[in-house]
């Protein structure tokens, strides 16, 4: 079987030595300890393992390493930096929009990737993206809510 | 049914009636609290004086059920420690499955302490580090455990002061608490926590009144504090039980049977056997594997050959008469006046039935635990809203003491009433037990869906009798199954009977959020809206008719306004329902409105707008997340939720096939907080979810005229 050596993972080259069609939200949490993106489904129907590839959206529950190999990975432990939280990651909190927080990763990630797309998504555009993503505590309203004062804060020349 | 454990938990909670009772006792030995804290300032304070009060509170909302006085044991509350560098920790057997209990219980600590909440440390559901608790349910940990946590720190306030006052050799009424200090009055003398407890060991047990700070001084609880610790979950850091790891641990995988209660015919594991690292355990009618890695395990499990034996089972379709006709003879009836004669003096007569669906708790989490043993003891990671239950669970399982078992519950991704039980974390054991070395077990989706256990179902007969006036005169409501949470209301009826009927039940079943109270109220809203309909009534007035409770009324004037109840629709096939409720301490009024695509068939919640009150509130903006988020989780079981299952098997156990709500189901929505700042605080994570399903079946009426009595409503949207 074919395996993959090296992962780019968060802006660094990672030696691995996985099969390569193991899903990459298993390598990332089981080989890496990366372990902020979660196992919700399995199934690319909940989220919760959202990652970037090359700045897309990205169930990595569902997508085989071989996928994932020589592309730029980016994982919830990889937009804070240098000790200071995504504006993002701040508005998720100004906005309590977190119970249990299990989601909370996947929902960061997928809106990193709205964001990144389209700088001021209109209430429509923001649940249309989003509605891949799902939070059982209800906090909906509370994440649209942050991902939209985000939105503003990141405007004139912030990420 | 035989065994109990507390006469206080309502009969619905099955998942814990299949559990022996279990005695609980710790000692309160001074060494042992030092010895495992470190030196400084212990506060204990003991749950009996509470015990009462509990009783009192549960009796006047469940009509008639004992309260858990007599039967609870003796059992410690909560404690504090003002360790000696002046760090301050509380102990609560709580866990924090997202109802922010971290952030509340901290507000209040930090309230009597006199701190920032920063300064708080909450150590939460160990059962070797914290005391003893029932378990997070019941939406008690506001009403029981913060008073407790309060008093607590309270005690500790004044046992400051008395050091600090022998220290000084001054008169200790002129000494205050101010932002983590003991002060003098008129000198300018002060002395930290750390000072004052330094080379301590000062343990106090408390269970009169400390003097707690009255509301009106509330300058930390009552105000909106963001979760405690939400950085390590935005941050992905936060390490929930399914991200655990143990050097060297192996992974988990349970071979389940084909259907619910099949036997084991035969089992062919030798090529997984075979393979490097596997270890298989057969034992009675458990079979698990365990492998260096997830792979492997996938692999090894693959591998295992099976023959299972099912027996037929009843399916979906045939639910509700199954309900029906596996009810348990002569139960008790809750009666008031004559029902006949309410009967006799009513001009018009309703009668209808209700049914309510299985449904899913379905945690973004799935349940998970990782087991380890050493020496003897075992030490299991897992997500329970009960660790001490699952640890008489781990001792009973294994044959071991109590004492050789630590439970850990890491804050959790939710559970909603669904955690409660401690499958997964035996299951991790036995396989760590049978390999020699740590375990973890995580279940998948699928297992989550089909061996965890639902909210029942159930069916609902509800016959009234109303005079034109609008006074109803005749109240006859039996449930089949749902459970008795939420049977008896706050209408004034005069004449009424209300049974619950225990039945057989197809499919595991047990607690979910607000229990019972879903379906009793959902059954009892609708009926009610009926029968203003029948008499042509506006529903608010119908309802406040039929009330005394000034609460209730109060919650259903408040959600009326702000909704703007009685408007004229905005646009045809639209329509307002109203729906109202009371469980747990708390009060609710739910508005609704939806529109209905007659051509699609598509209903679409618009607006929801809630008042709840549940006495004080402590943190407003966390009660609205309460709120909003027991809004969104109504629409599911309003609308779509349902499990299908067929012949001992889940039909539509994944997220493919079972319809959570997303965030194109939520409404624009509103929470109006009737803040009672005279009446103590109740709990908040469930009452808030019993107005929804009604309110919304209530609005859809109002937009076609069409009656839905079947929750879900709409699984499909409404074909005409």
């Amino acid at each position: 079987m074919q395996r993959i050596s090296e992962l780019h993972v968060n802006g660094t080259r990672l030696r691995i030595d996985a099969d390569a069609d193991r899903s990459l939200l298993s390598v990332l949490r089981d080989d890496l300890d990366l372990t902020g993106s979660k196992y919700g489904c399995g199934e690319g129907q909940c989220g919760a393992c959202t990652v970037l590839i090359d700045g897309q959206a990205t169930r990595s529950c569902i997508t085989k390493l071989s996928a994932a190999a020589g592309k730029k990975i980016i994982t919830i432990e990889g937009i804070e930096k240098n000790g200071r939280l995504h504006p993002l990651q701040e508005a998720f909190l100004e906005a309590d929009a977190l119970q249990c927080g299990y989601c909370t990763p996947g929902m960061i990630m997928s809106s990193v990737a709205l964001l990144s797309k389209n700088p001021n998504p209109s209430e429509q555009e923001v649940v249309r993206f989003m509605e891949g993503n799902v939070c059982r505590c209800g906090t909906y309203p509370r994440i649209v809510t942050a991902i939209r004062k985000a939105a503003q804060s990141m405007k004139g020349g912030g990420r | 049914m035989s065994k109990h454990i507390d006469d206080s938990i309502e009969v619905e909670r099955y998942e814990l009636f299949a559990e022996p009772a279990y005695h609980f006792t710790l000692e309160l030995e001074r060494r042992d609290f030092f010895k495992l804290l470190g030196g400084g300032l212990v506060l204990v304070f003991t749950l009996d004086a509470f015990a009462s009060q509990e009783s009192g509170r549960q009796e006047g909302e469940s009509g008639g059920r004992r309260g858990q006085s007599n039967s609870a044991p003796k059992e410690i509350g909560g404690w504090l420690h003002i360790g000696e560098d002046g760090s301050i920790t509380a102990f609560t057997g709580k866990v924090e499955f997202g109802q922010n209990i971290r952030t509340s219980l901290s507000q209040v600590v930090a309230e009597e302490l006199r701190v920032p909440i920063s300064s708080i440390r909450m150590t939460m559901g160990d059962t070797d580090l914290t005391p003893f608790d029932m378990g997070t349910f019941g939406s008690r940990t506001t009403p029981t455990m913060a008073p407790v946590l309060r008093k607590a720190a309270a005690a500790a306030r004044e046992a400051l002061i008395d050091l600090a006052a022998a220290e000084w050799k001054v008169d200790r009424a002129s000494l205050a608490v101010k932002d983590g200090k003991v002060i003098g009055a008129r000198s300018k003398q002060s002395l930290d926590f750390g000072k004052l407890t330094k080379g301590q060991k000062l343990l106090k047990v408390i269970s009169e009144n400390a003097p707690i700070t009255p509301v009106d001084q509330w300058t930390i609880a009552g105000k909106s504090v963001a979760k405690v610790d939400g950085r390590g979950f935005v941050t992905g850091k936060h390490r929930f039980t399914s991200d655990t790891r143990i050097p060297d641990m192996l992974f988990g995988r349970v071979v389940r049977p084909s259907a619910f209660n099949a036997t084991l015919v035969s089992v062919d594991s030798r090529e997984a056997e075979a393979m490097a690292g596997v270890k298989v355990v057969r034992d009675g009618s458990f079979i698990g594997v365990a492998a260096p890695s997830p792979q492997a395990v996938a692999r090894a499990a693959a591998a295992i050959k099976v023959e299972w034996k099912a027996e037929p089972q009843p399916s979906s379709k045939e639910l509700f008469d199954y309900l029906r006709k596996q009810a348990v003879e002569s139960p008790r009836a809750n009666v008031t006046g004559s029902i006949a004669d309410g009967f006799a003096k009513a001009d018009k007569k309703i009668e209808q039935s209700y049914t309510v669906a299985y449904i899913a708790h379905a945690p973004l989490e799935a349940r998970a635990a990782v087991a380890e043993w050493n020496k003897g003891k075992l030490t299991v990671w897992t997500g329970t809203q009960r660790p001490f239950g699952v640890r008489g669970e781990l001792a009973e399982a294994f044959r071991i003491p109590e004492e050789r078992v630590r439970v850990i519950v890491p804050d959790t991704g939710s559970g909603y009433g669904g955690k409660h039980t401690g499958d997964v974390a035996i299951e991790a054991a036995r396989l760590a037990q049978a390999a020699g070395k740590a375990v973890k077990l995580l279940w998948t989706r699928e297992e989550e869906f089909t061996w965890a256990y639902f909210r029942p179902a159930g069916v609902i007969d509800v016959s009234s009798g109303v005079r034109e006036d609008g006074t109803i005169t005749a109240w006859e409501f039996h449930n089949y199954n749902s459970g008795s949470a939420g049977i008896q209301h706050r209408y004034a009826f005069p004449n009424q009977k209300i049974v619950f009927h225990q039945t057989k039940s197809p499919l595991r079943q047990g607690s979910y959020r607000g229990l019972a109270a879903t379906a009793n109220h959902f059954a009892r809203e609708v009926h009610i809206d009926e029968l203003a309909r029948a008499l042509r009534i506006e529903p608010l007035e119908f309802r406040l008719k039929n009330l005394e409770d000034a609460r209730m009324k109060a919650v259903l004037n408040a959600a009326a306004k702000a909704f703007n109840w009685g408007k004229s629709k905005s646009a045809p096939n639209r329509g307002y329902g109203i729906a109202a409720g009371f469980e747990k301490g708390g009060y609710v009024a739910t508005c609704a409105e939806v529109s209905v695509d007659r051509t699609t068939g598509k209903v679409k919640l618009v607006r929801v707008v809630e008042a709840f009150e549940c006495g004080a509130v402590v943190n407003p903006d966390q009660l609205r997340n309460q709120i909003e988020g027991s809004i969104v989780m109504g629409i599911g079981g309003a609308l779509f939720e349902a499990i299908d299952f067929d012949n001992g098997k889940i039909v539509n156990g994944r997220f493919s096939r079972y319809r959570v709500p997303r965030f194109s189901d939520v409404p624009l929505i509103e929470t109006v907080l009737v803040d009672r700042r005279d009446l103590p605080s109740a709990g908040a994570g469930e009452t808030p979810i019993v107005g929804l399903a009604p309110a919304v079946g209530n609005a859809i009426f109002d937009a076609t005229g069409i009656r839905l009595r079947s929750l879900p409503m709409a699984p499909n949207g409404l074909k005409n």
